[in-house]
């Protein structure tokens, strides 16, 4: 009986094609909707996770200025850090591995390739601080990093853009009036969590980002891998304690300088992403009832239309279940050609998405699963009220209509 | 012989639509026995309850008094869905306007019965082809309603009729859109029908010469029976039933 009813539903549907179509289009934007945005949000909680783990384990940030994202607070004058202070937190026990940062921006140019990209000067122990890997070469040496001399490592990104897929390794980049050789390329890492390109990046001996590059001796930042079994609050402690000292800051007034988690960080991005990606989809669910509510107005109108039909199938022995049946099953299927079509638009919205702000694409076969009994019962809602009154007319009141 | 069993019993019927100042007694006090075999025509002007009656044979409607018993079983106090398993499985309706479904083969309206009788695809449309054959559309069966002419779609709607082993085939004005060639031709089906299969036929008209057609003449007049009797000149020669 089902079987027959979904056959009868399937071709009164194509019965009216383009009436079908445009009674389903709410309930496919609206499933495409919600697809597209549970799919980019749980992508982008993906790539945040991902990026946690390429952070890697206990790392702190030490940067001038007080803690926040935005623009230095008036009021404490920002005193900069010198290599002197990387130094320093070396030496606490707490410390495994520190690298001071400074920061620059140029172009690298090597034969007719140039390009754009920014250049991290620091010391060898940066990549057992940042979590890197070597894809090729060697690191730089404590004695290049003392002495300033011109070597990079190259990140893959821009390796790629200067020597396509040869071997760098040995040849020579220049970077303003600097000849460099290039020793060694970084593993590549992906995107990061505001979806940058992490391997966008030149690593070089911080003395001659320093000197040859910015002309100061400033460090932008320290970074510092934590000891094993030490905790980020413990780490935080010793070198507030440490960098107070140093600064000279007294009881009672602020610090100048911030020690950040990255691990804390990248969970509150996490939770900002869950709940903005929560909220847009329960706005989109919105439009899956709008689109129900296109389904009941077809539906009501489409039995009107049929009243003769429900007439006849009375009289020929259609019980009212079995009218009920019919009209609430092509509901549920109207409404899930409109969730399955939604499904598909959905992921290819995610996807063209994600290709576009960089996140990765992850489809979640619960939520497609979701969305596909959604639209089920938004078809069973909507459609047991006119399918109601198709099964309680009188047969010879049907029978009697033009 | 025998007499034959009654199929149909109407017992001091009446049907009363509205109430009070608006009460319209559309039957009053109706007795009707119609046993099995019969062919019976059912004629009055507009407004004497033939329909009304035909709609509570048909199991449509129910009496508002009075006692209606279908195969003595009292059908007034039946649901609705008591009422339309009776329909299904014992009753074949013709209609004065065909009411086939539009859009639709003659054979799909055929097998539609077969359909809510729960008859499964394979015998259902062996069953169709063979309604058709019997009302002469061997081989129509693919056509729709609308490359019908008006006699084949009325034939499509006996066939529809007789698919699902009716005790009672009710028409309504069978012949009303049809012109007379046509007319006697699907008078002359029923005939047929009545006297081979068995089927006992109850038909509405407002034509004494279609009446005629039938072998007994029942007359409506204001809600009553006002005359009751055999057909004393029977149209055709359709031969008796055996």
């Amino acid at each position: 009986m089902i079987l027959q009813a979904v056959r009868l539903a399937l071709r009164s549907i194509l019965r009216n094609k383009l009436r079908s179509f445009l009674t389903i289009l709410g309930v496919v934007i609206g499933v495409a909707a919600v697809i597209a945005m549970v799919t980019v949000g749980q992508g982008s909680s993906a790539q945040v996770s991902a990026s946690v783990e390429s952070l890697g384990s206990n790392m702190l940030v030490i940067r001038p200025g007080q803690r926040g994202f935005g623009p230095p607070s008036s009021g404490v004058p920002i005193r900069r850090f010198s290599l002197r202070d990387a130094d320093a937190v070396a030496t606490l026990p707490i410390a495994a591995a520190v690298a001071p940062v400074a920061n620059a921006t140029a172009t690298l140019v090597a034969g007719n390739a140039n390009v754009s990209t920014s250049i991290t000067g620091t010391n060898e122990q940066y990549l057992t601080v940042a979590n890197w890997t070597l894809a090729l070469g060697r690191n730089m040496t404590a004695a290049e990093v003392r002495a300033g001399a011109p070597v990079c490592i190259l990140g893959q990104t821009v390796r790629q853009k200067l020597f396509g897929t040869g071997d760098p390794v040995g040849q020579a980049v220049r970077v303003k009036t600097i000849s460099c050789q290039v020793a060694g390329v970084l593993a590549p890492k992906g995107a990061g969590s505001f979806g940058q390109d992490q391997d966008d990046l030149v690593l070089m001996p911080i003395r001659l980002v320093q000197r040859r590059l910015n002309g100061d001796d400033d460090v932008n930042g320290i970074q510092v891998s934590l000891a094993p079994g030490v905790s980020a609050q413990e780490g935080t402690r010793a070198i507030q304690a440490l960098m107070r000292e140093r600064r000279h800051i007294g009881l009672g007034e602020d610090d100048d300088f911030s020690v950040t988690d990255m691990k804390e960080v990248a969970s509150m991005l996490n939770s900002v992403n869950s709940v903005l990606s929560r909220r847009m989809s329960s706005i989109a669910a919105i439009s899956l009832l709008v689109g129900g509510i296109g389904i009941m107005n077809i539906m009501l109108v489409s039995v009107t239309e049929r009243t003769r039909e429900i007439g006849i199938r009375l009289a020929i022995g259609a019980s009212s279940r079995q009218v009920l049946t019919q009209f609430l099953v092509e509901a549920v299927v109207l409404s899930l050609f409109g969730g399955v079509i939604g499904i598909f638009a959905g992921l290819a919205l995610a996807w063209g998405a994600g290709a576009f702000m960089n996140i990765p694409f992850t489809p979640d076969p619960l939520v497609i699963l979701m969305a596909f009994v959604f639209s089920a019962v938004v078809g069973v809602v909507f459609g047991f009220f006119p399918a109601r009154r198709a099964a309680r007319m009188d047969p010879i009141e049907a029978l009697r209509h033009q | 012989m025998t007499a034959p069993a009654p199929l149909i019993e109407l017992r001091n019927v009446s049907r009363v639509y509205g109430r009070g100042e608006a009460e319209v007694r559309a039957l009053d006090g109706v007795d009707l026995t119609i046993a099995e075999g019969e062919f019976v025509a059912i004629m009055g002007p507009s407004g004497s309850g033939k329909s009304t009656a035909m709609n509570i044979i048909g199991c449509l409607d129910r009496p508002t008094g009075g006692e209606y018993l279908f195969k003595n079983t009292p059908v007034q106090d039946l649901s609705n869905d008591a009422l339309a398993l009776l329909r299904r499985h014992y009753l074949g309706f013709v209609f004065q306007g065909f009411n086939l479904l539009p859009r639709t083969s003659a054979l799909e309206n055929v097998e539609l019965p077969l359909i809510y009788k729960g008859v499964p695809a394979a015998e259902r449309t062996a069953r169709a082809q063979e309604a058709l054959a019997k009302v002469g559309l061997s081989g129509r069966g693919a056509h729709h309603p609308s490359e019908l002419s008006g006699g084949q779609q009325q034939r499509v709607a006996i066939a529809r009729a007789l698919a699902g082993n009716p005790a009672v085939i009710l028409a309504d004005e069978p012949t009303g859109n049809l012109d007379t060639h046509r007319s006697e031709e699907i008078l002359i089906l029923l005939q047929d029908l009545n006297a081979r299969e068995g089927i006992t036929i109850v038909m509405v008209t407002h034509e004494p010469d279609i009446a005629a057609y039938a072998r007994r003449l029942v007359i409506f007049t204001d809600g009553r029976i006002t005359r009751d009797e055999p057909v004393a000149w029977n149209q055709t020669g359709a031969e008796a039933p055996a």
